[in-house]
């Protein structure tokens, strides 16, 4: 066991965790952040990711050890009123059935958008297909994002 | 609008006997049929001791709580149930708040969120308790004012005045109102003044959703809770022989190592918790295990085994369901015979959830919280198991995240419940993803033999089928294996019974301990498949058009009507040579879908899927965006089946244990899809499955189209066509 100290959604939380132990079950089991979700543990599925410093990462397969001195980010920290253009294309679109993976897209999305934009669908694709949605949601999620762009956009040009 | 769940005691309490409101439900009295139910107010339940089924209650601030008996895992009863309420009660929805009612077959009828039931089991109830709260309200506000009930209308939360313009909200009447007798025979609206239903209106569980906070099974916490994993036997009916738990003891974080046993159909599932502060720690103390298995008395099986051993079934002779004129006789003097032999494979349900239970035994009750589908059901059976009257065991409903048919089955519950009655603290069971994939019960594998006569002119004249699939009902304790699945002609539309007049339809159950369950659309997800790719290779051999065809047999109006929309939608007749187009038209829980596929050749010489036209036909419906929804949701979860995964079993074991071997279909592998829902008022059908049957037959007969390769087996890659 070692103690650590995480700086998740901008406030620093100190923890007891085996070094091993991955940073998903950290925010869920000890900080208790359940909006992150476990899916398969393998990086496979998307559903537990979280921002390294802006970056999607798979927080099943990160050890806390890890994610020290680094800004985490889960989608409770995204924000809490859904006002950030993501969750509001989200929102329009009713992306979501189960909703299970949702928060894993939404960070993926947002981590998309960050960097890029304007998306075109092979932008679309090469940053969301490492996420699985059983519910079959994806083409409600293509056109989130291309939502979400607009409302991006439109409050950059209004700046 | 929050979500809760209470007891009904705590909620009656809230409702109306602190005098605050008025709380108004229905019963079925004894004996009575499901369309002679009455209608109740809570006190004057409450004085006559008997129970509510599902109930309204409206406080003096005119707040209106809903129950939804039924699960949220992502098909939208958490939506629709509420809009079908609010459409006669006439309210906002942002002025009802729902709360998941407890499990409790007696209060709320069947809960079993299965089948596609939701909507099409309980409209009428859900209308008639909003319509009659409605009419109360009413009565109270007329003799509020002293004039006559027809001088007042319901808008909005109010009731309002026709001559004096005055107006009351519904708040200012729950008092008055909750003294007054339910009206006897309340007229519902007509379908044309509907203002609320078959509107897309939008989830109220989707904000939920996006910022984290919906809570799942697998985000309940309690005080003092314990999580625990299990290492199950792999080889489903196998036994404990001897573990050894002195390492994963040694494991900081474990507190407790206990074998447990749970009942699977008609066998036990034998495992050894490990029971931890943290779910690592409990995930790392299993991993020091040693346990030796007894894995003597049942056979272990591998898929080829399997499948020749249901080929071999379909010799024998069948458990007839269906049969009408000499089938066999006319097949053996027809004038054309065609024959195919259809292969569908066992599936994990895999809902991104993966399987888990909250269970806190407190002695003389028990408290379960769960993503789960049949809280009635868990109720039941946890009395017998772990020894506690029905009323003892309180079972809530979380949201699920998937469901699928698999989260109806009370295995995981069991364990929940024995494992914290074994540590005597609450206790949240967690399935890994490699235990839900390899544990089951999946859907079960099938090979199906078609046989047909054709006549010169094209026409059918002897339609035969025969299954050997393992049989879903045989599992259970005592049950009688002469009896037929019941679900032959599943899948198909019942038109074919009308224009078909010598026809067989049977099926062989076949031998194997492996675990079997619905998965979405059951026995439609594989029947439509062998039926609809044999229809086509009728129209085929008849040398016909598949959708004029298909047309020659469903004669009904619906039929005709959604056989013609497909044709318009589609622009059928404008294919092109270079092109391949499938049609298939299935029908499930009460509803027909007929799906378009256009498939094409790319650059590289693989087939790609184009575009998916789905017309649905589900009679009265609801939401319109939420049957959308659920009808693409259905084609990508077909796509997986017949192009991406399936489980294999190797000496008696699963082989798929994660998602890097049992794919999943992605972003970049769905194809345009394009849905149209038929407006008409029949009675209500499904929505969350029917229309997952149609679309894999419709994809092979596309393939056929461009092709001429006919696929007869699932699942196929896409890329080797």
């Amino acid at each position: 066991m070692a103690t650590y100290t995480l700086q998740i959604n901008q406030k620093a939380h100190t923890v007891e965790a085996d070094p091993k132990m991955p940073l998903l079950w950290v925010i869920r089991d000890i900080v208790g952040l359940t909006g992150t979700k476990y899916g398969c543990g393998i990086a496979q599925c998307g559903a537990c990711t979280v921002h390294l410093n802006g970056n999607p990462v798979r927080s099943c397969s990160l050890p806390v050890s890890v994610a020290v001195n680094k800004e985490i980010t889960t989608i409770e920290g995204i924000s809490e009123n859904n006002s950030h253009p993501v969750q509001q294309a989200w929102i329009k679109e009713q992306v979501p059935q189960c909703g299970y993976c949702q928060s894993g897209q939404i960070m993926a999305a947002t981590a998309l958008l960050k960097k890029n934009a304007t998306p075109d669908d092979k932008a679309i694709d090469s940053a969301m297909q490492g996420h699985i949605c059983r519910c079959g949601t994806y083409p409600r999620i293509r056109k989130a994002i291309k939502t979400a762009s607009q409302l991006i956009n439109q409050k950059a040009s209004l700046k | 609008m929050i979500t809760n769940n209470v007891s009904r005691r705590d909620f009656i309490k809230i409702g109306s006997l602190s005098s605050i409101g008025l709380t108004l439900g229905f019963y079925l009295p004894a004996g009575a049929k499901d369309n002679s139910i009455e209608f109740l107010t809570a006190e004057a339940a409450e004085n006559l001791g008997i129970e509510l089924n599902a109930w309204i209650s409206i406080d003096t601030s005119g707040k209106v709580t809903l129950m939804n008996h039924r699960s949220e895992m992502g098909q939208g009863s958490y939506q629709t149930v509420p809009q079908i309420i609010a459409e006669e009660l006439e309210v906002n929805l942002d002025q009802v708040k729902i709360l998941f009612a407890p499990g409790d077959g007696k209060k709320y009828g069947s809960q079993l969120t299965g089948g596609s039931s939701t909507v099409r089991g309980a409209y009428k109830q859900l209308m008639k308790v909003g319509a009659s709260a409605r009419e109360m309200l009413i009565e109270a506000a007329a003799n509020k004012w002293t004039v006559n009930k027809l001088d007042c209308y319901a808008e909005n939360g109010f009731i309002i005045n026709k001559t004096s313009g005055k107006k009351f909200g519904y708040g200012e009447l729950v008092l008055e109102a909750s003294k007054l007798q339910p009206p006897k025979d309340v007229k519902l609206k007509e379908p044309k003044n509907y203002k609320i239903i078959r509107q897309p209106l939008p989830r109220q569980d989707t904000p939920l959703k996006t910022n984290g906070t919906a809570i799942f099974g697998l985000d309940k916490k309690l005080p003092g809770m314990l999580y625990a994993v299990v290492e199950r036997n792999p080889r489903f009916a196998g036994k404990i022989k001897s573990f050894d738990d002195s390492e994963a003891k040694k494991v900081p974080g474990v507190r407790h190592v206990i074998p447990v046993k749970m009942s699977v159909f008609a066998s036990l599932r034998e495992g050894v918790a490990v029971v931890a502060d943290t779910l690592w720690a409990a995930t790392q103390g299993r991993k020091a295990l040693k346990i030796e298995w007894d894995d003597t008395g049942f056979e272990h099986l591998n898929t080829e085994q399997l499948f020749s051993r249901m080929r071999d079934d379909l010799k024998k002779p069948g458990l007839s369901q269906r049969t009408g004129g000499n089938a066999e006789a006319m097949f053996a003097k027809a004038d054309k015979k065609v024959e195919a032999v259809y292969e569908t494979p066992y599936e994990s349900h895999s809902c991104m959830e993966p399987l888990n239970c909250t269970a806190h035994f407190k002695g003389d009750s028990c408290e379960i919280w769960g993503p789960i589908q049949a809280p009635d059901w868990i109720q039941n059976l946890l009395s017998g198991l772990i020894g506690l009257p029905p009323e003892k065991i309180t079972v809530n409903m979380t949201f699920l995240g998937g469901g699928f048919g698999r989260k109806a089955f009370m295995d995981y519950p069991h364990e929940a419940a024995v494992i914290s009655k074994e540590i005597k603290a609450p206790v949240q069971v967690v399935w890994t993803r490699e235990d839900d994939m390899t544990q089951g019960p999946f859907r079960p594998g099938a090979v199906y033999e078609c046989k047909a006569g054709l006549s010169k002119n094209g026409n059918i004249q002897s339609f035969i089928t025969k299954i050997a699939a393992q049989n879903m009902d045989h599992q259970w304790p005592g049950a009688d294996k002469t009896i037929f699945n019941g679900s032959d002609v599943e899948g198909l539309p019942e038109g074919y019974f009308e224009s078909l007049t010598h026809y067989s339809f049977s099926d062989v159950p076949t031998e194997s301990p492996i675990p079997v369950m619905w998965w979405r659309s059951v026995y439609s997800s594989t029947n439509g498949f062998a039926y609809e790719s044999f229809i086509d290779e009728l129209s085929r051999e008849a040398g016909q058009d598949p959708l004029d065809f298909r047309r020659k047999y469903l004669g009904s109006e619906r039929y005709q009507t959604l056989i013609n929309t497909l044709e318009e939608k589609s622009n059928w007749k404008a294919r092109g040579k270079n092109e391949g187009w499938g049609v298939a038209i299935t029908e499930c829980f009460k509803t027909t879908v007929g799906e378009i596929v256009k498939v094409s050749r790319k650059a590289d010489g693989k087939i790609k899927i184009d575009k998916v036209i789905a017309v649905m036909d589900c009679g009265w419906y609801v939401n319109p965006d939420i049957v959308k929804a659920q009808v693409e949701g259905s084609i990508i979860m077909a796509l997986g089946a017949a192009t991406k995964h399936e489980t294999h079993f190797e000496d008696g074991k699963a082989v798929e244990k994660n998602f890097d071997s049992y794919k999943m279909p992605r972003i970049n592998d769905i194809p345009e899809i394009e849905v149209h829902i038929m407006d008409n008022d029949e009675k209500p059908g499904g929505v969350g499955e029917p229309s997952l049957p149609p679309f894999s037959p419709a994809l092979t007969n596309a393939i056929f189209d461009l092709t001429g390769k006919r696929i007869r087996k699932l699942p196929f890659l896409l890329e080797e066509v």
